[in-house]
């Protein structure tokens, strides 16, 4: 063992101490690195969810460069009642970051000087201890690199994997990597990113002004809220998400947690595919799926007839009571054949 | 209202009364650390502590006498970009107070800044044994409000201009602001799990201390301490956030 290598070692011997998703020190961002200078360099385009960065066409690897900051801001919740998240980016979810199987991720994780609390990314889709926490722990007003290679495709789950853990994913400090097979991906008319959260305040929904996050009933496992993108009104209104009859709609979803399995139903469709637990394998025809905490599944469905599609956890005093609704509204034909919007049997005339 | 007016008295009979800081004695003891040391406590010894985070005043007035450590001066090695960036100039502290703590220096200014008062930065557990300190009582670590009122810190955003210090009532050592106020450096910042003897152990060493730390964590539930000790984790000596300001400590005095 080398000099320096020791010396890194022993300085960061006290990372593993703060929790064991910082455990293990040892993600090696180095026998990637020669291969990867020879590779063509982009960065990565990042959108505010529920958008989603463009598909790949490039038929080849190359070096995917993606910028985050990690953001702490006070915003509604719930019309009337705000809340400080902590963000990747200045959204809940962070923005997705999509890539190609075989690049070569260069995170650069900025930490904002206007933060309070030092924080870190653990991505799901790094093949190595910690996921990139250990190299990412970074103060406000500092900033870190790490290397992977995204070996695996699918939808991941990244998070905050700084001490006390379960606090910094409950004000908001998750995301996805999308990790594009090889092949690519079937071409689509819609994608849309939807994440759901678990969110634990002293009042109850809607209880108005600052509310702070309640440590007890996070460890209760008894949020106020749970929410899709983060607060109540995300995709309802004018937020709501569009799509037109006969589109191929692709929904990226996935669960920050920290505590809660999503039962993720649209009511008025059926899944024609989900790609479950965010793998390579599909199952069809499906209407609800289970979606654990650090967690994905991807949904593709066509919505027939024009109205309003609603997005739930199907636990549904979540939807009704703690904000785990969304709004797809479909515009375009009628088509009474599938689905007739006059209650024939009702009528009266 | 008749508080925040006593408070006030206090940082002027303080900042005032002479340039020489106040210590308080600790009276040392059996400590129940967040960090799995080799076991759950240690023993501190007594010491003192200042009763105050050092101020934007008397690290100006540090400064000027050590112009090394001026931040048009001072070498990147023992300080970076932010250090005193929030200064108007390099002897000016404006916008902040004078009365507020100084915050954006490395911890080798403040290390230094301790030395030239005849002091140290403390170790963590002289820290964290003096932090763990209410109004009332020497360990109020297990009071659920107490925590949540730390906590409350952690949540609210940075302010821009960091208030006077003081505006919260002393612990029962006399010592102020060890919550509540902004992130202290400590000495052992870099080191505070590692004997650093043990490089030569090599990988077997660093990952026994990870594996069973994660599990025996002296003080899961204190997470406000924990997230001390993550901040810390996070830093390099040369260093600097916007709140993130130092106390020193001395040896207990002899009489
Ligand atoms: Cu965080």
């Amino acid at each position: 063992m080398s000099i320096a290598c020791c010396t890194w070692v022993v300085k960061k011997v006290a990372l593993p101490i703060l929790a064991l998703a910082v455990c293990a020190a040892f993600a090696p961002s180095v026998f990637a690195n020669e291969a990867a200078d020879a590779l063509p360099v982009e960065t990565a385009v990042l959108l505010a969810p529920p958008n989603v960065p463009a598909p790949i066409t490039r038929k080849t690897p190359a070096k995917v460069i993606v910028n985050l900051t990690t953001e702490e801001m006070v915003r509604e919740i719930t019309p009337g009642t705000k809340y400080t998240f902590w963000t990747f980016g200045g959204t809940v979810p962070g923005q997705l970051i999509r890539v190609r199987q075989g690049d070569t991720v260069e995170l650069n994780l900025k930490n904002l000087p206007s933060s309070k609390l030092p924080h870190n990314i653990d991505l799901h889709a790094v093949s190595g201890p910690g996921g990139g926490a250990p190299q990412t722990l970074i103060a406000p007003g500092n900033q870190a690199k790490f290397t992977f290679k995204a070996l695996n495709p699918g939808l991941y789950v990244y998070h905050c994997a700084t001490a006390p853990v379960a606090m910094h994913i409950a004000n908001g400090m998750y995301g996805m990597i999308l990790v594009e097979p090889e092949e690519g991906m079937s071409p689509v008319d819609k994608e849309y990113y939807v994440m759901q959260g678990d969110f634990y305040t002293p009042g109850a929904f809607g209880a108005g002004g600052l509310q702070p996050f309640d440590m007890k009933r996070s460890i209760d496992e008894n949020p106020s809220y749970v929410l899709f993108n983060g607060a109540s009104n995300s995709l309802t209104g004018k937020n709501a998400l569009t799509a037109n009859v006969g589109d191929k709609v692709r929904m990226y979803f996935g669960s920050g947690g920290p505590n809660l399995m999503s039962s993720f139903h649209i009511i008025g469709a059926v899944f024609d595919r989900v790609y479950f637990e965010g793998g390579m394998k599909f199952q069809e025809q499906v209407q609800t799926t289970v979606v654990p905490p650090g967690g994905s599944a991807v949904v593709e469905f066509v919505p027939k007839v024009p109205g309003n599609l609603t997005l739930v956890d199907h636990a549904l005093s979540r939807a009704f009571h703690k904000g785990a609704i969304g709004i797809m509204s479909v515009s375009g034909e009628e088509h009474p054949e599938i689905y007739s919007k006059n209650a024939n049997t009702k009528s009266s005339e | 209202m008749k508080a925040l007016a006593a408070s006030l008295l206090v940082v002027s009979v303080i900042s005032m009364t002479s340039h020489a800081a106040e210590y308080r004695p600790i009276t040392g003891g059996t400590l129940r650390t967040a960090l799995p040391l080799d076991g759950d406590t240690v023993e501190v010894a007594a010491y003192q502590l200042r009763a105050l985070p050092v101020s934007q005043q008397e690290f100006k007035r540090f400064v000027l006498a050590h112009p090394q450590w001026r931040r048009d001066h001072v070498t990147p090695l023992f300080a970076g970009q932010g250090y005193l960036s929030s200064w108007k100039t390099p002897q000016d502290f404006a916008p902040n107070l004078a009365a507020a703590p100084v915050t954006q220096v490395s911890w080798y200014a403040a290390a230094a800044f301790c030395e030239s008062e005849g002091a140290a930065l403390p170790t963590w557990v002289q820290w964290e044994f003096a932090a763990a300190a209410d109004e009332t009582r020497q360990d109020a670590r297990k009071d659920p409000l107490w925590r949540a009122k730390i906590l409350g810190w952690y949540e609210t955003l940075s302010l821009d201009v960091l208030p006077a210090m003081a505006l919260h009532p002393a612990n029962v050592f006399g010592v102020y602001d060890l919550h509540q106020s902004i992130w202290e450096w400590v000495d052992d910042f870099n080191g505070l799990f590692v004997n650093v003897d043990s490089r030569a152990q090599g990988e077997q060493k660093v990952l026994e201390t990870c594996g069973a730390a994660a599990l025996s964590l002296g003080d899961k539930e204190n997470y406000a301490v924990l997230m001390r000790i993550a901040l810390l984790t996070a830093l390099k000596g040369q260093d600097t956030v916007n709140t993130l300001g130092f106390r020193c400590a001395k040896p207990a005095s002899k009489k």
